[in-house]
């Protein structure tokens, strides 16, 4: 990578119990969750987590239940201490600030968008929204001017004066969302932001998501269950497993080439037409080839599947913002859909 | 010949118990019996019970020396208890002297009003507000406005107190499990100790001519509930707000004034209204102990069998408490209604 990572966790271990320091060692020598909550009744939560994480990217981390992953987010801004491990944020180490440095850093660093929404029932949306800069004892104007700006940036103009308990979900998001935005931090931490939302607002604010990326380029954490929502969003995607790293990296690459059952599990339940991309699957140009067409290099398999009407003959010229990177062949994309059967199973 | 002389003989005891009669004064059955020239039927088998012990051996001391020693003991702490004590709790009584003194010397023309004005204030409902109106104007249409007033203001200062010195002890509780452990015996005591229990180490502390004396009295018995459900109510506000709270870095005051008072208030209230119903039970009994107003009647009624006294007074008490409960639910529906509605 060419710049320094905005955030990065080295050999981060949590252990939840009151001897956790004492345990940490067999830990280390690599005793299994099952057996340290059988032997010393701790509870293994995070296990030699090294991620780092880019400025302005969406960092994706991805379990199911129980596997960590809202103690880990918990830990970027030490609302959890760890047992061991490294914090650095912009090449700062979190575990050696103060009380009062941590509160001024969560205040100025790091915002936050909860899964159940944690507004304040008796505030209005407006004053919700103005709530971080409330707790920087900013005057009421700028509070208010801008709340009412990210308000309206996520579509709320207009109910500023309703309270919490008269929207519905998908609102109240936004209005956590807009809370965050308020506070006007470069890191944005979400856990599991969308799941307590139905299928349709979830999309939409997914795409809310992504469209407010573009134009601030903020870092964000996000944490989901939903690989469809994880492959969405993420720029870099961390799958965790048992409070372990099971794999990361870019996740057309993870969908491609998963190095464990547990993720082959994931993958070979989603349709990979419509998540592989076209830059995923290409080669390099070759040279004197007769294309039929140019693509872009982000569209989707399904995409292109429906412009060659099923003619496994041609090779298209892939595009990327007017300048040719590579080709791709029916036959490659064909190979690129064969189902991976988990090796577990 | 007592039962257990036997016992203490094969223990070898007999020189440290001290030969002879008891020197022990006679116990009340002992002398009724004497005196009329029976003897009191000794079981086959007693008990050994310190008084039955002491028939054999007089170094044994009998049960009546434990309270006596009980009350011994207090007397001797009791200068220093007051010399503390004293002081500390003088402003009590001038708040409530003061208070009666207000609300007896306003005439009823304004002092009827405002109050309704208040029940209006707090419960914003207009059927609690007739209530209070007609209730009030039938004590006074009975001639009971006086005694009335001097319940009110007892409980109007009494109440005050708890609520002010009871939240924070609640707070403090709800931030610390140790001493949530170490103040909720004490408040179970508080509950449970029968109420003319209160009275007797007060009686002994303070003069019974100081208000003070039934003001601690009212407030010890009343301000358990305020103190519950504030730690409670505390303990019970969402966990994802108060994180969210320390996720934006509010400090510890900011997160109880902002967060967890707000949405601890509905729990809070129903803490003083359960404080107003018993300081309102206490203010009666405390009238054993010369605290004024419609106690008084009642025990009136008791002691010189006045029948009538008595239950009007009573009832005048149940009207008291309807209009103090149904103001502060109505005030305690408002806020909880607020929050869930908004």
């Amino acid at each position: 990578m060419s710049q320094d990572p905005k955030i990065t966790l080295r050999g981060l271990y949590k252990i939840f119990g009151t001897n956790h320091k004492q345990v940490l060692q067999h830990v280390k020598d690599g005793m299994s969750k099952d057996a340290l909550l059988a032997q010393h009744l701790h509870v293994l939560g995070l296990q030699d987590i090294n991620v780092n994480m880019q400025a302005g990217e969406i960092t994706v981390v991805m379990g199911l239940s129980g596997s960590g992953k809202s103690t880990l987010i918990r830990h970027l801004n030490r609302l959890i201490e760890p047992t061991a491990g490294e914090i650095l944020v912009d090449g700062e180490d979190v575990m050696k600030l103060s009380e009062d440095s941590l509160r001024y850093f969560r205040q100025e660093k790091m915002s936050m968008v909860f899964q159940n929404f944690a507004l304040l029932p008796h505030r209005t949306i407006l004053q919700n929204a103005g709530m971080p800069l409330a707790v920087r004892h900013r005057d009421a104007e700028e509070q208010n001017r801008e709340a009412m700006k990210w308000l309206d940036r996520v579509g709320l103009g207009g109910y500023e004066n309703h309270y919490p308990a008269q929207l519905s979900g998908g609102m109240q998001q936004r209005v956590g969302i807009a809370r965050a935005l308020t506070a006007n931090t470069d890191i944005m931490l979400m856990d599991e932001a969308f799941s307590a939302l139905d299928p349709l607002i979830r999309t939409d604010m997914q795409n809310l998501l992504l469209e407010l990326q573009t134009e601030l380029h903020k870092t964000i954490i996000f944490i989901t269950h939903d690989l469809d929502e994880a492959l969405k969003l993420a720029d870099h995607l961390v799958i965790l497993k048992d409070g372990r790293v099971v794999q990361q990296g870019e996740p057309q690459h993870i969908l491609l080439n998963p190095t464990d059952p547990y993720i082959e599990d994931f993958v070979s339940d989603i349709n990979r037409a419509r998540v592989l991309r076209v830059r995923s699957v290409m080669h390099p140009l070759s040279g004197n080839t007769k294309y039929t067409e140019d693509v872009e290099a982000d569209d989707n398999l399904e995409s292109l599947i429906a412009r060659s009407g099923g003619d496994t003959t041609n090779i298209y010229r892939v595009m990327r913002n007017g300048k040719a990177v590579g080709q791709i062949d029916m036959c490659d994309l064909v190979k690129a859909l064969v189902p991976r059967i988990s090796s577990a199973a | 010949m007592a039962f257990y002389d036997g016992f203490f003989k094969i223990l070898g005891l007999n020189n440290w118990c001290g030969e002879g009669a008891s020197s022990a004064p006679l116990s009340m059955a002992d002398l009724v019996a004497k005196g009329q020239g029976t003897d009191v039927e000794k079981p086959l088998f007693p008990f050994p019970s310190l008084d039955n012990l002491n028939e054999s051996c007089t170094n044994i001391s009998q049960t009546r020396d434990l309270t006596k020693g009980l009350e011994e003991g207090f007397l001797a702490i009791k200068p220093a208890m007051k010399a503390v004590l004293d002081p500390l709790t003088q402003p009590l009584s001038w708040l409530i002297d003061s208070s009666l003194f207000i609300f007896g010397s306003v005439p009823w023309f304004i002092m009827i009003p405002l109050l309704v004005a208040f029940a209006f204030y707090a419960s914003r409902s207009i059927g609690v507000t007739v209530f209070v109106a007609v209730s009030i104007l039938s004590l006074a249409f009975i001639d009971h406005y006086e005694v009335a007033m001097q319940t009110l203001a007892i409980i109007f200062v009494c109440t005050a107190i708890s609520v002010f010195i009871g939240v924070p002890i609640g707070i403090a509780m709800s931030k610390s499990n140790t001493l949530q452990k170490a103040v909720v015996p004490i408040l179970d005591l508080l509950q449970t100790l029968p109420t003319f229990v209160y009275l007797i180490p007060l009686i002994f502390l303070f003069s019974v001519t100081e208000s003070k004396l039934y003001g601690i009295a009212i407030i010890l018995y009343a301000i358990v509930p305020v103190i519950r459900l504030t730690d409670l109510g505390i303990r019970l506000v969402d966990q994802d707000v108060v994180e969210a709270a320390n996720a934006f870095g509010m400090n510890g005051r900011q997160r109880l004034i902002s967060v967890e008072l707000p949405l601890a208030l509905p729990n809070i209230m129903a803490g003083v209204n359960q404080t107003i119903m018993m300081s309102l039970a206490m203010v009666v009994i405390a009238s054993l102990v010369s605290a004024p107003g419609l106690g008084v009647n009642v025990l009136r009624g008791i002691r010189n069998l006045e029948l009538g006294v008595g239950i009007v007074a009573g009832i005048g008490i149940v009207l008291l408490a309807v209009i103090l409960d149904r103001t502060s639910k109505a005030a305690l529906s408002r806020v909880d209604k607020a929050q869930k509605t908004h």
